[in-house]
């Protein structure tokens, strides 16, 4: 018997493939900075740069007189912010993005807590469709859809006369503030179609935190003497307020950016977006355009800080 | 007094009979263990007896004082839990001050009586720990002082050592116990390892497909089990099949004998062939089969060896021949 070749216990011909792996599994550093490149790039670059660009515009003013953009630093457009006129914009839209996400987190928790507890199998996956489904047709379709329902001709004041009810429309609208002629043109129609778009944001981070609450938590909660609702209280809404900021933060910074349904529907009152986009088209003013952009930036920011300070996130 | 009582509980999910027709009494200050294999219905009884499961019928009384209609809330028992269930997002103190802050004690006051249980369980001085900071042993301890600062009357453990190494739950076998002797309180244990219930319980009942199979001492259970089934999970008793028994004792019912009362002789009247030997260091576990039946036996170590594959008897001195009279 001959002694075997060492060698044969390998491979005797390696194509490309293989080679381009061998090389990447002896250097896994060099896998991880070919994978992490172009995404790094891609962030760094186009998305963070862009946002850097428009923080360096705000820091401009424009000439109202020419109209033409002065480039030396200044703090000038950030004050124009605060000009009665401007600042009930922004004071306007923060309202309503807190507004719209306080009733979209009442909403959503229910559902929310119905698909972690409870819902298994077939019923898991209808609430899976029914959250998402909103979300796979066309924003403006759904706003437009909106619009509809909510006219003065819609099907709700159809509905109500029908049921002998619209006198309460009626008083409702006639309210100062959230009122108006008819709910499509009103903050409250406004407000109505926020909570509708945004409220799958609003339940899936929820549901995700609600999945990682053990029944024995709750168990445990009542077995010393808590009631439901003290559990709720003390044990399940602390550990569900990680989901609860993840899912307000969409809905908070998507109203405040928001700039198309404020404009099909409600008043012509004017919101951070519409702000925006007004005045860098039309206006040409880029700077304050830039500086209404920061303003979400500067309110997340500090909503964020809130929520840490409170505690949001000590359960992650 | 009774602490617990069963009469003919069930709990049934679906098509499932997790608990079928229980009948049972706890007494007061007694150290009461469930035991039995997963799904024999043990952690569903104490579930019941929590407040966390409703029967489906029968009644259950806690105290006397029926408990059926009772959320857990409302009732004077308190739960360790097999996962420890620790609120995460409280610290210790906090952790084992909550039913005392349910029940609306000031915080001064009850933090003093979460910092004496912290004691009581040799955790004094972790109070401002997260639970994530502990170890399981910690964490267990943490559950125990939790559930023991509300001095309730009935203490419920599901598997409380479950998750604990070897070293640690025999300690906290003991400690468990001593606690228990120190408190006076009912202890109702729920365990899979039937040494652990041994050990610990005054008393046993032995789960099996949602019914109880035999309720007694740990000696009684061990050495004198009523049913094949109690014989074999208990003590890994060696069941004697009724035909066998029959034969060699003219009496026609199952019976069992424990792997350290079996000897291997050269000849004798049930012969059996070995098929397999382990070395455990103190005795070696002889496997040997006899007539279809498999057989363990333990034999002392200054025994003379047997190989596989040898045919020999099987003896026995005839007072460690348990009858089981009692099963159909």
């Amino acid at each position: 018997m001959t002694i075997a070749d060492p060698r044969a216990a390998l491979p005797r011909t390696d194509s490309a493939a293989t080679r381009v792996s061998d090389v990447l599994w002896r250097r896994p550093t060099l896998l991880l900075v070919l994978l992490l490149t172009p995404p790094v790039l891609w962030l760094g670059i186009i998305y963070l740069g862009s946002l850097f660009a428009l923080l360096l515009q705000s820091f401009f003013s424009i000439d109202h007189f020419t109209g033409l953009i002065n480039y030396e630093f200044t703090l000038r457009t950030y004050a124009e912010l605060f000009t009665p006129t401007n600042f009930d914009i922004i004071l306007r839209t923060v309202t309503m993005a807190a507004c719209a996400t306080l009733a979209s987190a009442i909403i959503a928790f229910p559902i929310a807590y119905y698909a972690a507890r409870f819902a298994r199998g077939r019923w898991r996956a209808v609430f899976y469709i029914g959250v998402m489904m909103p979300l796979w047709s066309s924003y403006l379709v759904k706003i437009y859809a909106w619009k509809l329902i909510l006219a003065k001709e819609g099907i709700l004041t159809w509905a109500l006369e029908k049921l002998h009810l619209l006198w309460l429309l009626e008083a409702y609208l006639s309210l100062p503030v959230v009122g108006g002629n008819s709910l499509s043109v009103s903050p409250t129609g406004t407000f109505i179609v926020f909570v509708y778009v945004w409220m799958p944001f609003m339940i899936l981070p929820i549901q995700a935190a609600l999945e990682r609450v053990p029944a024995s938590m709750l168990e445990a909660s009542g077995d010393l003497g808590a009631r439901p609702g003290q559990t709720f209280r003390h044990v399940l809404l602390p550990l569900a307020l990680p989901g609860v900021v993840a899912g307000s933060i969409f809905t908070f910074s998507l109203t405040l950016g928001d700039y198309i349904i404020p404009q099909i529907i409600g008043t012509s009152r004017l919101f951070i977006g519409q702000a925006v986009y007004q005045h860098q088209g039309i206006a040409g003013n880029i700077p304050l355009a830039a500086a209404f952009a920061v303003v979400p930036i500067v309110i997340m920011g500090i909503y964020l800080t809130i929520a840490r300070r409170m505690g949001a996130f000590d359960a992650l | 007094m009774t602490a617990v009582r069963f009469d003919h509980v069930s709990r049934h999910f679906g098509d499932v009979k997790a608990v079928d027709g229980v009948d049972l009494d706890i007494a007061e200050g007694e150290f009461f263990a469930m035991l039995g294999p997963s799904g024999s219905g043990k952690t569903t009884c104490l579930r019941l007896i929590a407040g966390f499961e409703r029967p489906t019928a029968g009644d259950i009384r806690i105290f006397g004082a029926p408990v059926a209609d009772l959320p857990p809330y409302k009732r004077q028992v308190n739960t360790v839990f097999q996962d420890y269930a620790l609120f995460p997002h409280l610290n210790v103190i906090d952790n084992v001050a909550y039913g005392l802050m349910i029940a609306g004690q000031p915080r001064r006051a009850r933090h003093a009586a979460a910092e004496a249980a912290l004691e009581m369980v040799r955790l004094g001085g972790y109070g401002r720990r997260k639970p994530s900071e502990l170890s399981g042993g910690q964490r267990q301890r943490v559950a125990l002082a939790r559930a023991l600062v509300n001095k309730p009357r009935v203490l419920l453990l599901d598997e409380p050592l479950g998750a604990l190494d070897l070293k640690l739950r025999e300690q906290m076998q003991e400690e468990l116990k001593g606690l228990q002797r120190q408190l006076g309180i009912t202890f109702v244990f729920v365990t899979h390892d039937q040494g652990e219930a041994l050990s610990m319980a005054d008393r046993v009942a032995v789960f099996n497909q949602g019914r109880i199979e035999q309720v007694g001492t740990p000696e009684d259970i061990y050495f004198r089990p009523d049913v094949p089934f109690v014989a074999d999970f208990v003590g890994s008793s060696n069941v004697l099949p009724a035909e066998i028994v029959a034969r060699l004792t003219g009496t026609a019912c199952p019976a069992a004998i424990r792997p350290e009362h079996l000897r291997l002789a050269a000849d004798g009247p049930l012969k059996a062939r070995v098929t397999g030997l382990s070395f455990l260091g103190l005795t070696t576990r002889v496997s040997v089969e006899a007539e279809g039946n498999r057989f363990t036996a333990l034999l002392p170590q200054e025994a003379p060896r047997p190989e596989p594959g040898d045919e020999l008897a099987l003896t026995w001195a005839p007072e460690n021949l348990h009858l089981m009279a009692r099963d159909a």
